[in-house]
């Protein structure tokens, strides 16, 4: 070790695996756990509560109405409400973040559904499908790509959104900025926000491909009128 | 159900105590500051925002900038831009952390804002110039008024954003209602927790209703009635 401050390789090498809970590795991975849960939950619960309110109309304006307001609640706040119901955990900041989601994918679920062609919906009718053969083999698959565009949204920003967190002890990378404002030192700062940011782009670049794989009709179409 | 009781007292023994009433610390000292602080931040990001997409949007140039702008605020961690503001331009002033608020809550209301142009349907803009109006006047004069439902929401989500983020730079030394939820967990002072959070939480829908409301006041009734019919 030199004399000077280390640099940010030389920083990055010692507190990457310590054995200690704040090691950079062990934040990742608090990181994409406190973040990967509500993106998938939020995905979850969104789909059939879409489905809910595209088959019972009344139900789509009250349900909109109240995730626009949840939407609004500042994440701090929120957190430090909870734990006195969740305590310290990762749950603290996990139950937010779902409700965040699906305030951005439920009118995603919706339009993606709306989106389905009527004669689309009555050729399926026509040859036979049952509902519910309908809706997963017909109606999903069409509204694949505005439910992705939405999940990219919710991706990218609860990956970013993890690190309030920080702020009552469970902020996975958020952590490396708490420590970088106690003890003033800039690497940590940089690394988290370098790691955040590039977790962020392969969330969204797995999304995109995800797309891809699942509606291989849009590249095929594409295709026929070039 | 303990944490209910517990919820209540907390909220009782903050509001029902006179010393937060009063003073640099006192709840309308830090309302204000907090009020202050949003109102700054969006001020300055929609001087830059809005004509910046109003121009994009219009002329179509640097339509790239929009796009990677939006995704940047999304991606980019707000506590850690706050730390780096504040550590390289030091605490003196409270510009480095009104700086960081100010980028961040630039993109919603750019993007709208860009949207919202880029929207309007091109036979209104091609009516508008054969009937002799100029490129600004069409601008100023058709497409802003069609594209306004979307520029307040931007407005709106920025706000929204603003709140929170005001909350989260109490942590690097701004006031406001951030305070004593920052203060209040650093010395395990519960009440102040739990009574601050309520108040930012109060204050968020406050903007929240109040951007709503003036969306609903300033678009014309034309074009909202035009897209309840789409």
């Amino acid at each position: 070790m030199g004399d000077g401050p280390p640099s940010i390789w030389e920083w990055i090498a010692r507190n990457w695996d310590t054995g200690r809970v704040d090691s950079i590795r062990n934040l990742l991975t608090d990181h994409l756990t406190m973040s990967l849960v509500p993106i998938l939950l939020a995905l979850v619960l969104a789909l059939p509560l879409g489905l809910a309110c595209v088959r019972w109309r009344w139900l789509y304006q009250p349900t909109a109405g109240l995730f626009n307001v949840v939407y609004a609640l500042p994440s701090l706040p929120i957190f430090m409400l909870l734990i006195s119901v969740t305590g310290l955990t990762q749950t603290t900041v996990i139950i937010p973040l779902t409700f965040y989601g699906m305030a951005v994918l439920l009118p995603a679920v919706v339009d993606g559904l709306g989106s389905v062609p009527d004669h689309v919906r009555q050729s399926a009718v026509a040859m036979g499908f049952t509902p519910l053969r309908r809706l997963l083999l017909v109606e999903l698959p069409i509204a694949v790509p505005v439910v992705l565009a939405g999940l990219r949204v919710v991706a990218v920003s609860s990956i970013s959104l993890v690190s309030v967190g920080a702020l009552i002890g469970q902020g996975g990378l958020g952590g490396l900025f708490t420590r970088a404002y106690q003890n003033p030192f800039m690497p940590p700062v940089v690394v988290g926000i370098v790691l955040i940011v590039a977790l962020a782009l392969v969330a969204d670049g797995l999304i995109v491909l995800a797309q891809r794989l699942l509606t291989p009709w849009v590249r095929a179409r594409k295709g026929q009128g070039a | 159900m303990g944490w209910l009781t517990a919820f209540f007292s907390w909220l009782g023994e903050f509001f029902g105590n006179p010393e937060n009433w009063s003073g640099p610390d006192g709840i309308p000292m830090r309302l204000l500051e907090h009020l202050e602080f949003s109102a700054l931040a969006l001020a300055l990001a929609a001087l830059i925002a809005v004509p910046l997409g109003l121009l994009i949007g219009h002329t179509g140039r640097g339509e790239v900038l929009v796009v990677v702008s939006a995704n940047l605020a999304r991606a980019l961690p707000t506590l850690g831009l706050l730390v780096m503001f504040v550590l390289l331009l030091g605490a003196a002033s409270i510009w480095p952390v009104i700086i960081p608020l100010v980028l961040l809550s630039v993109p919603p209301i750019l993007v709208n804002t860009y949207e919202g142009i880029r929207g309007v349907d091109p036979e209104l803009r091609d009516a508008a110039y054969g009937m002799g109006l100029r490129g600004p006047q069409v601008l100023l004069r058709v497409l802003v008024p069609v594209a306004l439902p979307l520029i307040l929401l931007g407005c709106r989500l920025s706000a929204i954003q603003v709140v929170a983020t005001t909350t989260v730079a109490a942590y690097t030394g701004l006031g406001g209602l951030g305070r004593y939820v920052i203060d209040g967990f650093a010395t395990k002072d519960y009440a102040s927790v739990v009574g601050g959070s309520v108040l930012i939480v109060l204050f968020a829908l406050v903007v929240q209703t109040l951007f709503t409301l003036a969306q609903r006041v300033t678009v014309s009734p034309g074009v909202s009635q035009r897209l309840k019919v789409r």
